[in-house]
């Protein structure tokens, strides 16, 4: 939160310069305070609603996670019972472990080969566009249902997978109905979406000035030396930034867990995200206190990961103001 | 001092100057061919999935698994027509309905976050960097920590197997996403644009509606395409508030594939599922353009 608030302040698309529009006149902070003031208000008028639909159900959450609330009843306060109840559900222990190990396996996977193939797009290459956008699409449809049900095809017994596999003699399992393997599936399919963040890192890469390589060269640093000193330094807030989006997006998973499944979570609940068990306790056991109770659980872990990067950010990420 | 309609051109001009980039080439020729066979190699892997499943929709159910070839050998249509009957409704029912909830969140997201934009971006009110922060805090925010209150506001209402819940909140900008795009979008436009239009006789709202907005044009064409992905795609929302299947959204119907599943059913299967992404891509290759542009300044800021 604080890097986007910190960062927006120094808010420019770099691209555009009001400078050059008009000469002889620096831009300065216009809108003097006053007659603008009830126009803002207005301005913000359907935002202040929404906010409205964003911050009572907030605390209502909060309220509701320490009640038994079912939707039929009128809740009742049960203190704690919730949250020690968590503490023995060996469902909610496994839902976490497919969550933990989906993120921690897939999120440096797919940053690492989003920075690898924009490296190798970034050093001049004859038919950019077409590579960015072959590398982009998949990330626009990894979310879709057609694309997992693709996927449980794709992986199943009879799949193009075990076809290739067979061809140099390996009979491989149906991926998607072993318990130690379909959650794998899903890792593949989260590391096919690099597209999203590789734009993201083109675009900072863009931004490094050549002038650095240049001086480099001239001092006679390796490529490699070049990466580690300068590519890798100025590009570490973009790389941050990434980290973060993709932790807490994958900490969300909810659709692939789903489909792959059909809503069960299975096999053995290899594939039983944290947010697709909260759906099955909200929305078909209607346990909605416990829900609730489960949802500001992810919100203290989303909170704590999201604390220890910006801590652990301080020894990596480099500012250059 | 330029009139407005000046400032207005000259912008225009610039932005269209920054379109065009030209791509340096370099490496000797044997580096950019590994270079080249390597993004090929990469880039062929990635593709590979979509295009077999293109190449299954117009195979004979019984060749899908035995066929393995992405050129087919049995040229076959008839998924298509199966597949359009399949469920409960014709397919063209889902693609309607889910239109309706994409057209009306775009309208609904562009209004809503551009308004709100253009107060955070260019006017100055008490709680300003307050409600900034507080913005930039949704961002962040888990969706499921809402869901229950939320779901229970909805019922209240009367609104569920409605389509209100999927689109009213995005007439509320409760996206900051879209804000905080439009935000980026709109400090970059110069200042003397307001006071320009405040000589020309302008007030906020005349000068939003008739000097700011046309000049966002491309921050309001990423809006729409990402707005329609999401939602196009979009499948939690649907499941928890749509039960009635003539209410069903594109990605909903698919699901009910899973169903009835079956040999038989893999052909009309895919076959929707290819009707389901095409929009995607055509809208993708329509707007690349602002859609790369988009992902790539939200994250550089």
């Amino acid at each position: 939160m604080t890097v986007l608030a910190k960062d927006s302040r120094q808010t420019i698309p770099p691209t555009m310069s009001t400078e050059a529009l008009i000469p002889g006149r620096r831009s300065k902070k216009p809108r003097g305070k006053g007659p603008n003031q009830k126009s803002a208000y207005v301005f913000l008028l359907p935002w202040f609603i929404g906010m409205l639909f964003t911050i009572i159900p907030f605390f209502a959450s909060l309220y509701l996670s320490f009640t038994d609330y079912n939707l039929l009843e009128a809740p009742n306060w049960i203190g704690l019972d919730n949250f020690k109840e968590m503490m023995t559900d060996s469902r909610l222990a496994s839902s976490l472990e497919v969550t933990f190990v989906y993120t921690f396996v897939s999120v440096p996977i797919s940053l690492m080969a989003a920075l690898a193939v924009a490296l190798v797009l970034n050093q001049g290459i004859r038919g950019l566009p077409i590579y960015r956008s072959v590398f982009y699409l998949p990330s626009l449809l990894g979310g879709s249902v057609a694309i997992v049900m693709l996927w449980r095809y794709i992986f199943g017994y009879e799949g193009i997978v075990n076809k290739a596999l067979a061809v140099v003699g390996i009979q491989g399992p149906s991926w998607v109905s072993d318990p130690d393997f379909a959650l794998n599936t899903l890792i593949v399919l989260n590391v096919w979406t690099f597209g999203a963040p590789m734009v993201i890192f083109l675009a900072g890469l863009r931004q490094v000035p050549t002038m650095y390589y240049e001086a480099a060269s001239i001092d006679g640093a390796s490529a490699i030396r070049k990466f580690f000193s300068i590519t890798l330094p100025l590009m570490s807030p973009i790389i941050f930034f990434n980290l973060i989006m993709q932790l807490i997006g994958s900490f969300q998973t909810f659709t692939q867990g789903y489909v792959m499944s059909n809503g069960t979570g299975g096999p053995a609940d290899s594939t039983l995200f944290y947010n697709l068990y909260l759906y099955q306790k909200g929305f078909t056991e209607f346990e909605m206190g416990y829900a609730s109770a489960m949802a500001w659980l992810l919100l203290l872990i989303i909170g704590v990961f999201t604390a220890i990067n910006f801590v652990a950010a301080k020894f990596w990420v480099f500012y250059d103001n | 001092m330029m009139t407005t309609p000046t400032l207005i051109r000259n912008i225009r001009e610039k932005m269209k100057s920054q379109e065009q980039y030209k791509e340096q080439v370099t490496g000797t020729p044997g580096k950019r061919f590994t270079r080249h066979l390597v993004l090929c190699i990469v880039g062929v892997v990635m593709l590979y999935p979509l295009l077999w499943m293109l190449s299954s929709s117009v195979k004979p159910s019984a060749d899908i698994f035995s066929d393995p070839g992405l050129w087919p050998a049995n040229w076959d249509f008839t998924n298509y027509v199966q597949g359009w009957t399949a469920l409960n409704q014709p397919f063209h029912v889902y693609i309607i309905n889910s239109m309706i909830i994409v057209i009306l969140s775009i309208v609904g997201n562009i209004f809503s976050c551009a308004l709100a934009a253009y107060a955070f971006a260019r006017m100055n009110f008490t709680g300003r960097k307050l409600f900034f922060a507080l913005m930039l805090g949704t961002l962040m925010l888990p969706g499921h920590v809402l869901l229950v209150p939320q779901y229970i506001i909805f019922s209240e209402l009367g609104w569920l197997n409605t389509y209100l819940p999927l689109i009213v909140p995005n007439f509320l900008a409760t996206n900051a996403f879209f804000i905080f795009l439009m935000v980026q979008f709109m400090k970059s436009l110069p200042s003397e644009l307001d006071d320009a239009a405040v000589i020309d006789g302008c007030g906020p709202f005349q000068t939003f509606w008739r000097v700011i907005l046309p000049l966002c044009v491309p921050a309001m064409a990423t809006t729409a395409i990402f707005t329609f992905i999401a939602t196009w795609n979009e499948f939690f929302g649907p499941l928890l508030y749509i039960q009635s299947q003539d209410l069903y959204t594109v990605p909903l119907a698919l699901r009910a594939f899973m169903d009835s599943e079956g040999q038989s059913m893999w052909g009309p299967m895919f076959a929707m599922s290819v009707v389901s992404l095409a929009p995607i891509i055509g809208f993708f290759i329509a707007g690349q353009k602002y859609l790369i542009s988009g992902i790539a300044t939200t994250g550089l800021k």
